[in-house]
C-alpha cells in the first residue's frame, strides 16, 4: 500500500495534531500553541527518524487508537501508557513497526496526562501559519481528532533511531515550577506573595492546553481595579479574580488582563503539561538569570 | 517609561497613555527592522509592549530605559476602509449612552480615524482607538454566546470587529463584511498593531453610501477630525 494516510479509530478524550506551535504572531492575537511537553513529542520523533518540526498526535489521559494505511514506524513518548498493534503489547518509548491496516492502540495514561504518539513521515495535514498544531483557545489548525477521521502523513525522510528504550523523565508526583516574581508582583499583598511561594497548591481538573488551573490558598490582592491588557508569555502565572493561579501553557492568549504575578522557568513547563489533577505544585521563588 | 522584567527572556515596557505605547511599538519595530533588537514577538498592548524571546533582555532593559521615544505615533502608512452598516442590535443603547441619535452615532464613528493599537482575544481582532473619551462605553451586563462574524463593536475606549463568530461582551453597533482574518490570506490578519482604519458607510444592499457625512478635510493631514493630542 502506498496510501500514506491514518484512520482514527478512536479518538480519545482529546487527541490533538502538534508541533512546535507557531510562534511569531503574538502581535496578531494568535496564540503559540505546539506540544506541551515538547520534550517529549521531540524524542518521539527522534525515535521515528523525524525531524523536531514534524507533527505528532498529543492525546490526553486516556489515550487514542489509529489504523496506518501503509506500513509505517510509530514510536510512543510522554504520558507512560500500555501500547499495543493488534492487541499484541508492544514497547512504549521505542520505535515500533506498524504494519499497513493493523490497529496501533494508545492506552490510557498510567502516569501523567499527555502521550505523545509520532509516526514516520509526520502527520501532514495543512499548515496554517507554518504550523499544523490545534489551538483550542483561536482554534487555528486540524480540530481534534474524531472517529473516522483521516490524517494524511508526509514523506520518510529518515531511518528510526536504533535504541530499545530511550529514558525519559516520569509525570512528577509533585510539581516544583521554579518562578520568577514579577512583572506585577506589587499588584499583591506581601502575605499573598509568601503564600504562593511557600504554601502547596494543587492541580485542578479545570486545567487544559491553556493553562493550568490550581487549588489552593486565595492570593490578596493589594490593589484594586482593572490592569489595562497587557502582552503575556508563556509560563506565566495569571491571578484572576478568584484569587487562584493559572499557569499559562501553549493555547494562552496572547493578551490578558489580569495581573500576572510571576513567569515559571520554561524547562519547567513539560512537566506542569504532565501534572494530573490532584498533583501538589510548589512555586519556588528563584532569582532571575 | 518603567522597564519590568517578566521571565528570563521578555521584558514588559509600561508607558503612560496608549498613544505612547503606540508610539513605543513603532520605535521598537523600526529598531528590529534595522537590526539592533533581537527578539520574537513585539506585542503592543493598552499602555505595554511586550519584547517576548530575548536573548538579552538585562542589557536591552538598561538601553530603553535610556531611551528616547518620539512622542507622537506616526500618522504614515496604509489606511483600511472597512465597508459597514450600522444596524447592531446596541445602537440604541450606545445612542442613550452617548446622549445623540442613532443617526449621530454612525455619523460620529464613520468619521474618526482609527488606529489599531493592538490585538488579542482572537487572531485578527484589533482594538481600535480613535473615538474621544466622552464616548467611552461599558460592556454588556451579560455577554452574548454568539456575537456574530463582521460585528461591529465598542467596549471602554475601544472599537473591534470580531473576525469569526464567537462569545463577545461588547456593544454591536453594526456589521461588516470585509474578512479580518484569511489564513489562506497573505497577511492573514487585516488589521494588525499600528494600521490606520476608517469606517464606510454603505447601504443596505451593501452598495450605496447613506447617511454619516464625512469629514474630508479631516483626513489631509492624516489625523482623524476628532483630535488626539
Amino acid at each position: 500500500m502506498t496510501d500514506r494516510a491514518l484512520a482514527v479509530v478512536r479518538a480519545g478524550g482529546l487527541t490533538t495534531v502538534q508541533d512546535q506551535g507557531r510562534p511569531g504572531h503574538a502581535h496578531l492575537g494568535v496564540p503559540r500553541s505546539g506540544a506541551l511537553d515538547a520534550p517529549a513529542a521531540a524524542l518521539a520523533n527522534r525515535l521515528v527518524g523525524n525531524p523536531p518540526g514534524a507533527a505528532v498526535l498529543e492525546t490526553t489521559l486516556n489515550g487514542c487508537a489509529v489504523r496506518p494505511r501503509s506500513t509505517v514506524t510509530v514510536a510512543v513518548a510522554g504520558a507512560p501508557c500500555r501500547v499495543t498493534v493488534d492487541a499484541r503489547p508492544v514497547a512504549w518509548g521505542a520505535p515500533v513497526r506498524v504494519p499497513a491496516g493493523a490497529v496501533l492502540d494508545v492506552g490510557a495514561a498510567v502516569r501523567g496526562v499527555r502521550s505523545y504518539v509520532a509516526v514516520s513521515g509526520g502527520i501532514a495535514v495543512e499548515p496554517v501559519l507554518g504550523s499544523r498544531s490545534t489551538d483550542l483557545l483561536s482554534g487555528l489548525g486540524p480540530p481534534p481528532l474524531t472517529d473516522g477521521a483521516v490524517l494524511s502523513l508526509g514523506r520518510v525522510v529518515g531511518p528510526h533511531a536504533r535504541v530499545d528504550v530511550a529514558p525519559q523523565p516520569a509525570p512528577p508526583a509533585e510539581l516544583v515550577l521554579r518562578v520568577t516574581l514579577g512583572p506585577r508582583d506589587d499588584w499583591f499583598t506581601p502575605d499573598a506573595v509568601r503564600t504562593f511561594t511557600s504554601r502547596t497548591y494543587r492541580v485542578s481538573a479545570a486545567g487544559n492546553r491553556i493553562g493550568l488551573r490550581t487549588e489552593g490558598p486565595s492570593l490578596e490582592r493589594a490593589r484594586a481595579g482593572e490592569l489595562p491588557s497587557e502582552g503575556v508569555v508563556l509560563g506565566a502565572v495569571q491571578v484572576p479574580p478568584d484569587g487562584r493561579p493559572v499557569v499559562f501553557l501553549a493555547d494562552h492568549p496572547t493578551t490578558g488582563g489580569y495581573p500576572v504575578l510571576a513567569v515559571v522557568r520554561a524547562a519547567d513547563l513539560p512537566a506542569a503539561a504532565q501534572a494530573v489533577p490532584g498533583t501538589p505544585v510548589r512555586f519556588v521563588a528563584v532569582r532571575r538569570r | 517609561m518603567r522597564v519590568l522584567p517578566v521571565g528570563d527572556s521578555a521584558l514588559l515596557v509600561e508607558v503612560s497613555s496608549g498613544d505612547e505605547a503606540q508610539a513605543l511599538h513603532a520605535e521598537l519595530l523600526r529598531r528590529r527592522a534595522e537590526g539592533s533588537i533581537a527578539v520574537r514577538e513585539i506585542v503592543p498592548a493598552a499602555r505595554t509592549v511586550l519584547l517576548d524571546g530575548l536573548t538579552d533582555p538585562v542589557r536591552l532593559a538598561s538601553e530603553l530605559t535610556a531611551a528616547d521615544v518620539p512622542p507622537a505615533p506616526p500618522r504614515a502608512g496604509e489606511v483600511v476602509d472597512l465597508p459597514v452598516r450600522y444596524d447592531g442590535p446596541d445602537l440604541a443603547d450606545v445612542a442613550a449612552l452617548w446622549g445623540v441619535t442613532e443617526q449621530d452615532v454612525a455619523r460620529i464613528h464613520a468619521g474618526t480615524e482609527f488606529r489599531v493599537a493592538f490585538c488579542g482575544f482572537a487572531p485578527g481582532f484589533g482594538y481600535l482607538t480613535g473615538l474621544p473619551p466622552q464616548y467611552d462605553v461599558p460592556r454588556r451586563a451579560t455577554p452574548r454566546t454568539a456575537v456574530p462574524a463582521g460585528s461591529v463593536a465598542l467596549a471602554g475606549p475601544y472599537t473591534g470587529v470580531y473576525p469569526h463568530t464567537s462569545p463577545g461582551g461588547w456593544q454591536l453597533i453594526g456589521s461588516t463584511d470585509a474578512v479580518l482574518w484569511d489564513h489562506a490570506r497573505v497577511p492573514a490578519a487585516l488589521l494588525s498593531p499600528g494600521t490606520r482604519v476608517r469606517f464606510v458607510p454603505v447601504g443596505t444592499d451593501g452598495q450605496s453610501p447613506v447617511g454619516a457625512d464625512r469629514p474630508d478635510t479631516a483626513r489631509t493631514d492624516g489625523r482623524g477630525p476628532v483630535g488626539r493630542s
